[in-house]
């Protein structure tokens, strides 16, 4: 079932899904995000991909197996946790510092890791939906 | 796999890096020897859960101390032992990494100052010792005997958890130190359960009775692994935990009775078995589970000799029997076999493993002037103390004779004499397997002749860790006494034991013959429980949707209903609000009677995702974007893996009666009834904002965040959205396993 306006459409609304999807990531601190909800929104341009132009498509768009990116996720995620052991803080405190003025933490690295395992999880989970059924 | 059978030697790097770092772990504890020695032992503490009181704490004592050399050090010649002795195994890299883990944990287990850290530790040596024994995992046997070790390990380990939580409660702390500081929970009402609950994990780990069975089962697993892990380590592990707590727990009658009828019951009934073997390697488990028998037994002890004695026996025996598993695996290397009756004259051909082996097993026999010897002069010294002491006197006596008769059986009778037929020409082991029980029958003679070299560590143990004022002596000479009497006697019977010892096994056998064994008594006990299983899987488990959802919102309807039944919540019923949310209510109520439709699943779909919507609406409208924006990601991906799942499926046939019809309509309408009445209760009650308050003071200055939900999810909670990430992704890959299993199956 090929539509051609659901394909073009889908072109530019997976690139505008991805962009906004780090926008709400990155903005999470402050205002209304973070990693959870970027993850489900940059899983659902993927998810029209799809839909548009098949999962073979969309898997090639990814480059990676989304169960990779998943398990990459739960690893940051991890590492963000652990990294305040050495660190002489109890596991999973947030860390704080500035680079170049900056603030950076791990909480960020934390965020970064719920994004991955979300999308990841997600899309194992339709790709193989699609696929097999 | 394919590129490991190709190139051999880089599974002997591993093992020869892996031996590097056991060897320089034990540098690193032999540097804390002056430190211990002088009365400071060493603590390393980090925060693990605060908030739960448990942290990553390891404490070097005395009593630590000994068992990380041990264990390092006979670790490091283990290593170096396996890389010559399965170097060229294809899954060689899989066994450096399994021996290295089981390693570390037994590190962790024995240095451990905090309760939890020391169970965690605990069960990861259950954990890896199963992936050893097992690693031969293409022989059914194997893989049952590796199954029994961690079932009886695990299952103790689990007692053992409820016995600590248990000290924690009556002690009120979880660090081994500040219990050990205290002053004994002997008095505490809690006492009885936790003494079981312990001796139940140290039983088992240890193997006493009635829990050995599995120890000679375990000898599945390749000879390296024998050497260390059920001799040297890990079955040493549950004599650990009842030396270490000895302090709070001793002393009392019920654990004198208790480790005096096990030990006792263990080291006699397993040295017989023992001399009835004629393989060498299970010979050997058995006089493993001899020295264990012996050293709970000598735990039961309150003395300083019976204490002396017990970790006197247990350095003696690390290093004789781990020297002699060796031996054994160098034998079977050069000859092919294990069978005492096809073995003799081996000296010959195999001049060092001969000469390591009359070290260790003039050790094991308790001859002069090896280590083994002082370490039996304590045992009949400490044996005075116990009580009875005539039946404890009696007890060892016999299990030494034996002892002395094995040794001879296995140290003795394959090297001199008349040569065996062995199934090839016997030749002398490589270096890598000649080094170790060199080296550790080396230090049985060293440490016998320099009997002062052990005495400091022993009395740090002796004082520091096990609470006496004093050690007794390691003497090689203690003048003419009761234990030297008992020790000739020991020599006369084991020699007529030696001698007689094949009569004796036709014996043995013949009485065993007659007895329930232990292990086809575990294998209906394992059928039992897995046809029990299947029966309640056949009883629950009808595998259908339809009465799994039932049974749910049946209990979900009797217990809301029951509470507010007992409760009688004030119910106030305020209908003032918004004509906009009045709409949007309206939109959601409509949706839900869409979901009624029978005849469509596509609507039944679209009415889920209108509920979804109407509900994230609300949301926005009582100030809640980030939860809003989630429950339309959420419904949007629902109702897309929705679409995709059910409108494969076949048109919907109603199948059900009219009677079942009803009922259903009557439990959607009981649970709709008792949600809205739970509701109502709970919004008619003035809102708690006491954890609000928390978080919006508190979430700037602790975590820089102004977005409550984020800071919550990503910092305060952190460790609780780490565990919802993993249930996420395991939950999809399994489904992702059971869609590609379908797909290849629907494929043939």
């Amino acid at each position: 079932m090929k539509s051609l306006i659901l394909t073009t459409g889908a072109r530019l609304l997976i690139a505008l899904f991805l962009v906004f999807s780090l926008y709400v990531l990155l903005r999470g601190h402050n205002a209304p995000g973070g990693g959870f909800i970027g993850g489900l929104i940059a899983a659902c341009g993927f998810a029209i991909h799809a839909f548009a132009s098949g999962v073979a498509e969309a898997r090639r768009a990814l480059r990676v197996d989304p169960r990779v990116i998943g398990v990459l996720g739960l690893v940051c995620a991890l590492a963000a946790g652990l990294m305040a052991w050495p660190l002489g803080f109890d596991p999973f405190a947030g860390v704080w510092g500035e680079v170049a003025g900056y603030k950076v933490s791990s909480v960020l690295l934390f965020d970064i890791g719920v994004y991955l395992a979300v999308v990841g999880g997600i899309l194992t989970l339709i790709f193989a939906l699609e696929e097999t059924l | 796999m394919n590129s490991d059978m190709t190139e051999p030697s880089s599974g002997r790097l591993w093992g020869y890096l892996a031996a590097l770092t056991a060897f320089a772990l034990a540098v690193v504890f032999a540097l804390w020897i002056p430190q211990v020695q002088g009365g400071s032992p060493v603590h390393l503490t980090w925060n693990w859960a605060p908030s739960l009181g448990v942290s990553l704490g390891f404490l070097v004592d005395g009593l630590s101390l000994i068992f990380a050399l041990l264990i390092s050090g006979i670790g490091a010649l283990i290593f170096l032992y396996a890389t010559g002795y399965m170097g060229d195994h294809p899954q060689f890299g899989r066994f450096v990494l399994f021996l290295l883990l089981f390693m570390l944990s037994m590190l962790g287990l024995v240095l451990a100052r905090d309760l939890i850290t020391l169970f965690v530790f605990w069960e990861l040596t259950s954990v890896t010792s199963y992936l050893l024994i097992g690693f031969g995992h293409e022989n059914a046997q194997a893989r049952r005997n590796a199954l029994q070790a961690m079932l009886v390990t695990a299952a103790g380990g689990l007692a053992l958890l409820a016995g600590f939580i248990l000290m924690a409660t009556a002690s009120g702390s979880y660090d081994l130190a500040r219990i050990l500081a205290g002053e004994g929970l002997q008095d505490h009402a809690l006492y009885a359960p936790i003494l079981i609950l312990v001796l139940l994990g140290a039983f088992t780990k240890s193997a006493q009775f009635p829990f050995h069975f599995w120890l000679p089962n375990a000898m599945a697993a390749p000879t390296p692994v024998s050497a260390y892990l059920h001799s040297a380590t890990m079955v040493k592990g549950g004599v650990y935990l009842l030396a270490r707590l000895h302090p709070v727990l001793g002393d009392t009658p019920a654990w004198v009775a208790t480790l005096t009828a096990a030990g006792l019951v263990t080291a006699v009934m397993a040295s017989v078995l023992a001399l009835r073997q004629t393989d060498l390697k299970t010979a050997l488990a058995y006089t493993t589970l001899m020295a264990l028998g012996t050293i709970t037994l000598f735990l039961a002890g309150g003395s300083p000799y019976a204490l002396t004695a017990a970790i006197a026996f247990l350095v003696v025996h690390s290093l004789y029997k781990a020297a002699l598993f060796m031996v054994v695996g160098a034998i079977d290397h050069g000859t092919g076999t294990r069978d005492v009756a096809r073995l003799g004259g081996l000296a010959r051909a195999m001049p060092w493993t001969a000469a390591a082996a009359a070290l260790a097993g003039a050790s094991m026999a308790g001859l002069p002037p090896m280590i083994g010897w002082i370490g039996k002069e304590l045992l009949y010294a400490g044996s005075a103390t116990l009580a009875p002491s005539a039946l404890v006197t009696a007890g060892v006596l016999i299990a030494n004779a034996l002892m002395f008769a094995v040794a001879g059986v296995v140290a003795l009778r394959p090297f001199w004499g008349t040569p065996g037929d062995p199934p090839h020409a016997p030749h002398e082991a490589p270096w890598q397997m000649l080094a170790g029980p060199v080296i550790l029958g080396a230090l049985g003679l060293v440490f016998g002749l320099g009997a002062g070299l052990l005495q400091p560590m022993i009395d740090a143990t002796v004082t520091g860790s096990l609470g006496q004022t004093r050690a007794a002596g390691l003497h090689l000479w203690a003048g003419v006494n009761l234990p030297l009497a008992l020790s000739a006697a020991t020599f006369a019977l084991g020699t007529a034991l030696y001698l007689t010892r094949d009569r004796l096994r036709g014996m043995i056998g013949g009485l065993l013959e007659r007895l329930p064994g232990f292990d086809p008594g575990w294998d209906r006990l394992l059928d039992w429980f897995r046809d029990f299983c299947a029966w309640q899987a056949r009883l629950i488990q009808t595998g259908r949707l339809r009465e799994y959802l039932a049974a749910s919102f049946v209990v979900l309807a009797l217990v809301l209903g029951a509470t507010l039944i007992l409760k009688r919540p004030v119910i106030v019923l305020d209908l003032s609000a918004p004509l906009l949310v009045w709409l949007i209510a309206g939109f959601t109520i409509a949706g839900a009677f869409l979901t009624l439709n029978p005849h469509s699943r596509i609507s039944n779909i679209a009415g889920i995702g209108t509920v979804g919507i109407g509900v994230a609406l609300i949301f926005i409208f009582f100030g809640a974007p980030d939860v809003a924006t989630t429950q339309l990601m959420v419904e949007t991906l629902s109702a897309v893996l929705f679409g995709i799942a059910m409108l494969r499926l076949p048109g919907i046939v109603e199948r059900r009666t009219g009677s079942q019809r009803l009922r259903h309509a009557a439990l959607a309408g009981a649970v709709g009834l008792c949600m809205t009445l739970t509701v109502l209760a709970i919004t008619s009650q003035p809102l708690d904002r006491h954890i609000t308050t928390y978080f919006e003071e508190n979430s700037y200055s602790l975590a820089h965040g102004l977005n409550i939900v984020n800071v919550i999810l990503v910092d305060f909670r952190a460790f609780d959205t780490f565990g919802e990430l993993t249930v996420v992704l395991l939950a999809s890959l399994g489904a992702y396993a059971v869609l590609k299993r379908r797909g290849a199956r629907m494929r043939k």
